[in-house]
């Protein structure tokens, strides 16, 4: 009993808090989408009108399909390329570790903003990378496929994310006993086999986390499509501040949110619910 | 293995790796003293006068001083919030304890719009006038699940007969919290609060949603991409930002270090 | 060519140790010669840091000598890799893979030397029956107690029938009476597969109870080699006689010497014992050492003519035998084992007593240091 008191008094305020700030506005946006008007002011009018809407317009899914699929072809590279980075400082870096991660940790210290428009400086018509090509003579014009397009979303956003991503590789690596890649070692395998039989599916933890590190903060990005990814590279973020912002019909922009989190909860249940993902990968 | 000292792959590989990190931030430093408002190449010879304007920008400092609010305020709320949440998941296995661990880690999982949008509407609906105040509300909720995921991993990493032992000696129990637990887990308090409020200086997603017409220093840095002219100030209060993040990072960083015996792997 | 399990040539192995700046070597392994019979379970036993896993470690090829060879079935092996030496290794922590059930870990070596699948399960089973653990074969290794664990990590080594098993101290995390059972099991499977066992242990008592041969380690070198018995009795120097049992080391002046037997002085008195040392001229200090229970207590008029003199300053009980500690006349401690004849205290000397000890010279030795 009296640990039943304790308890409740520790968890009491943050879980009012949550409850008051977190699950009551998504119950509220979720009130919000069976409304009318605007700014969803008329109370007692209860509607679908939204949701037909929504599924109605089929440029509305389109596009949230497609941010899907940009989100995780920004996860799935940003892995590729952070995994290495993971293996090299857990296994090869040596005494030069921790320098190492620090330095690959510093540039995300810097301003988001800044770091997302510093791409469009590099990106840009009068750009660095377009100043680079024209006088190595690559190319003979500047060219505009660099800047504004939805390349441009995602060259950014896999800057953005590698050294998130990186880290819980690192981690899950660095969890691994070593022990177990000699036993590997002395049981035949070649250091390639040791690695697609031990290391890669003990590490996949943190390759599941890397990617959602990566998937769920892309997916509801608006900023960086606002920035360099012009018309073309417009994301279904933008579709819901839009809603917000400037057409201000909340009910349709609570139906878009809903939607999205439909997929994140969707996807976040396929991987978990998959089984252990290390056992899908015995060959 | 081998003696020769030629860089491997991995080596060449990390290296170009930074080097793309580093280019664009240090593109940007390079900006901030140039002698012109575009930012083009050629570059117009080096200046301070960005720096030496920034004093006189009074709406750029009220931004900072909102942010430095805000992200001093949503982060002690944060820290205390979350390392009660901590202390109750770490040391007490009971009915309840599974839902509010999947309800309080649930923000990691939620993207930001949605996060921000839906406490738009909720504001607007109870009448809680938007400002800088209701950003610093948001804040604290992407930032519960960081402190206590900090402060729960070190909880776990010290034995709770401490606590038993300070109750033994007469304390109560929240007497031993007081004086033995907090103490000892202090350092991840401050990592906590440390990490809570660099992500509330820089979020920027949720704060355009609620800010209203007050402005954070991500908010303003935001209006003024628009208006080439005025980006090289904006890039100088950046780079000095940067600057003090760094070097409290790393000096952290150290005292975190210097506090503990060296590890041996 | 020679059908040694393995052999080492001169080997010596250096770590550096220390920061790039201030790099220092520390030798684990020095000019080691050693060769292992075939099918015998062979120890190496010694302190921590001795030497005797960097030994393992360098048969196993996960250390390559700084200098040396290292040959296993006559065949050279310095610089072939561990995976592909025809030797297999059971862990001091098992290492066995968390993601894997047991019968996939045992079955590993197996799978990566593409047997079909039929045959590495029935092998794979085959292993598990010779530890036991026939029921076990779905569960993870997460979900096994230390000792069964330990016997899956002795199955996935012996399922790839290796010429020669590595075992660093593979009972070391087990609970004492656990440790025990394990150990004659071990024995027995070594006698029933006819591998050759490699095994390493800081413990005497384990590596007495086990090995057909011992190699006894400190810092880096083989102090002596051979069987349980001889160490035990024969032991070459200091090191061996006090690492293996209990032993007193008297500080004795050589008086005469006659082949292999001397008459070594203490104080006045004089008593005898068996040359071990190669060079030994009359007035040289020298050490003898002798098992406390083989040291015998008299009355000072019942001794006979070759006998110390001393009081007794100590004696504790302790079941079948009484320790009395001895203080000789020129101050020098001697520890003495006596039986108890009936199981009660006998009580025949009391604390205080003056007495005389005695040994008959071949169960005492004269030492090389």
């Amino acid at each position: 009993m009296e640990n039943r008191s304790r308890f409740t008094t520790l968890i009491m305020p943050p879980a009012i808090y949550l409850f008051l700030l977190f699950l009551l506005p998504l119950g509220v946006m979720l009130v919000f989408s069976f409304r009318a008007g605007t700014t969803g002011a008329a109370h007692n009018i209860f509607t679908l009108n939204n949701y037909r809407a929504f599924l109605e317009n089929s440029s509305f899914q389109r596009l949230l399909w497609r941010s899907a699929g940009i989100s995780f072809t920004i996860s799935i590279i940003s892995i590729i390329l952070a995994y290495p980075i993971a293996y090299y400082l857990a296994f090869r870096a040596g005494v030069n570790k921790s320098i190492l991660m620090t330095l690959i940790i510093v540039p995300t210290w810097t301003s988001y903003l800044l770091r997302i428009f510093a791409w469009k400086l590099m990106l840009g018509s009068t750009g660095v990378l377009n100043s680079i090509l024209l006088s190595t003579g690559i190319i003979e014009q500047a060219s505009p496929i660099l800047i504004y397009s939805r390349t441009a979303v995602v060259v950014t956003l896999i800057y953005v994310w590698v050294p998130f991503v990186m880290l819980p590789i690192f981690s899950s690596l660095e969890r691994i006993d070593r022990n177990l890649l000699e036993a590997a070692a002395d049981l035949g395998c070649a250091s390639w086999e040791s690695f697609l039989r031990v290391t890669l599916p003990l590490s996949m933890p943190g390759v599941v986390a890397g990617f959602f590190f990566a998937f769920i903060p892309t997916l509801g990005e608006f900023v960086t499509p606002l920035l360099v990814g012009g018309a073309q590279g417009s994301m279904y973020g933008n579709l819901i501040q839009d809603q917000f912002m400037r057409a201000l019909n909340w009910p349709m922009g609570s139906v878009m949110s809903l939607a999205m989190l439909a997929v994140v909860f969707i996807l976040m249940f396929l991987l978990t619910r998959l089984g252990p993902l290390s056992e899908l990968l015995e060959l | 293995m081998s003696k020769i000292k030629l860089p491997s792959i991995g080596a060449i590989y990390i290296f170009l790796i930074c080097a793309v990190l580093y280019a664009p931030i240090i593109l940007l430093i390079i900006f901030s003293f140039n002698n012109g408002t575009s930012l083009v190449f050629p570059l117009k010879g080096f200046t301070l006068q960005w720096y030496q304007k920034l004093g006189e920008n009074a709406e750029m400092l009220s931004a900072v001083q909102n942010s430095f609010l805000i992200g001093f305020g949503s982060s002690l709320l944060a820290t205390i919030l979350g390392t009660m949440g901590a202390i109750a998941i770490a040391r007490f296995n009971l009915p309840g304890r599974g839902l509010f661990l999947a309800v309080s880690t649930m923000p990691l999982v939620i993207p930001y719009v949605i996060l921000g949008v839906s406490l738009l509407i909720l504001f607007k609906e109870v009448g809680i006038p938007l400002s800088a105040f209701s950003a610093g509300l948001a804040h604290v909720i992407i930032s519960i699940p960081y402190a206590m995921l900090i402060v729960s991993s070190r909880l776990v990493g010290f034995p709770n007969n401490l606590e038993e032992a300070a109750m033994d000696l007469g304390a109560s129990y929240w007497e031993a919290l007081l004086r033995v637990t907090l103490p000892i887990i202090s350092p991840a308090l401050l990592a906590a609060f440390l990490l809570c409020f660099t992500m509330s200086f820089d979020e920027f997603a949720i704060a355009s949603f609620l800010v209203g017409t007050d402005t954070t220093l991500p908010v303003y840095m935001y209006s003024q991409l628009r208006f080439p002219t005025r980006l090289p100030m904006v890039i100088a209060m950046a780079a000095i930002i940067m600057t003090l993040t760094m070097s409290s990072m790393l000096i952290s960083e150290w005292l975190r270090r210097s506090g503990q015996p060296p590890t041996r792997k | 060519m020679t059908d040694f399990a393995v052999e080492l040539r001169n080997v010596t192995k250096f770590y550096s140790s220390g920061s790039r700046a201030k790099a220092e070597e520390v030798s684990a392994v020095r000019n080691m010669d050693l060769v292992i019979p075939p099918g015998k379970f062979f120890t190496l036993l010694g302190p921590s840091g001795c030497g005797k896993t960097t030994t393992l470690r360098l048969i196993a090829g996960f250390e390559i000598p700084t200098s040396g060879e290292v040959f296993i079935q006559g065949k050279p092996m310095t610089n072939i890799p561990p995976n592909k030496r025809p030797v297999n290794t059971v862990f001091q922590n098992y290492a066995l893979f968390p993601h894997m059930t047991v019968l996939r870990n045992v079955a590993f070596g197996l799978a990566i030397k593409r047997k079909p699948k039929e045959e590495q399960d029935r092998l794979a089973k085959e292993a598990l029956a010779l530890v036991q653990l026939s029921e076990m074969s779905d569960r993870m290794p997460s979900q096994l107690s230390g000792g069964q664990q330990q016997r899956v990590a002795l199955a996935r080594a012996l399922v790839n029938k290796p010429s020669v098993l590595l075992l660093d101290e593979p009972l070391g995390a087990l609970d004492l009476k656990l440790r025990k059972a394990m150990q004659i099991e071990l024995k027995h499977i070594q006698e029933q597969v006819g591998i050759t066992f490699v095994y390493v242990t800081h413990d005497q008592e384990e590596a007495l109870t086990m090995s057909d041969e011992i190699a006894v380690m400190n810092k880096g070198i083989i102090q002596q080699l051979g069987d349980p018995h001889t160490l035990y009795t024969k032991p070459v120097n200091q090191f061996v006689a006090a690492f293996i049992g209990e032993s007193n080391f008297i500080n004795t002046v050589v008086q005469s010497v006659e082949n292999n037997l001397a008459l070594v002085t203490v104080g006045n008195e004089t008593i005898g014992a068996t040359n071990g040392h190669e060079k030994l001229h009359p007035g040289s200090g020298s050490i003898v050492t002798v098992r406390p229970e083989k040291i015998k207590l008299s009355l000072p008029d019942s001794a006979p003519q070759h006998a110390l003199s001393g009081k007794i300053t100590g004696l504790v009980y302790i079941g079948t035998d009484t320790r009395y500690q001895v203080t000789l006349a020129d101050g020098q401690n001697v520890i003495v084992r006596a039986q108890n004849s009936s199981g009660i205290p006998t009580s025949e000397f009391s604390n205080g007593e003056v007495v005389k000890i005695y040994w008959s010279p071949e169960d005492a030795r004269i030492l090389n240091d």
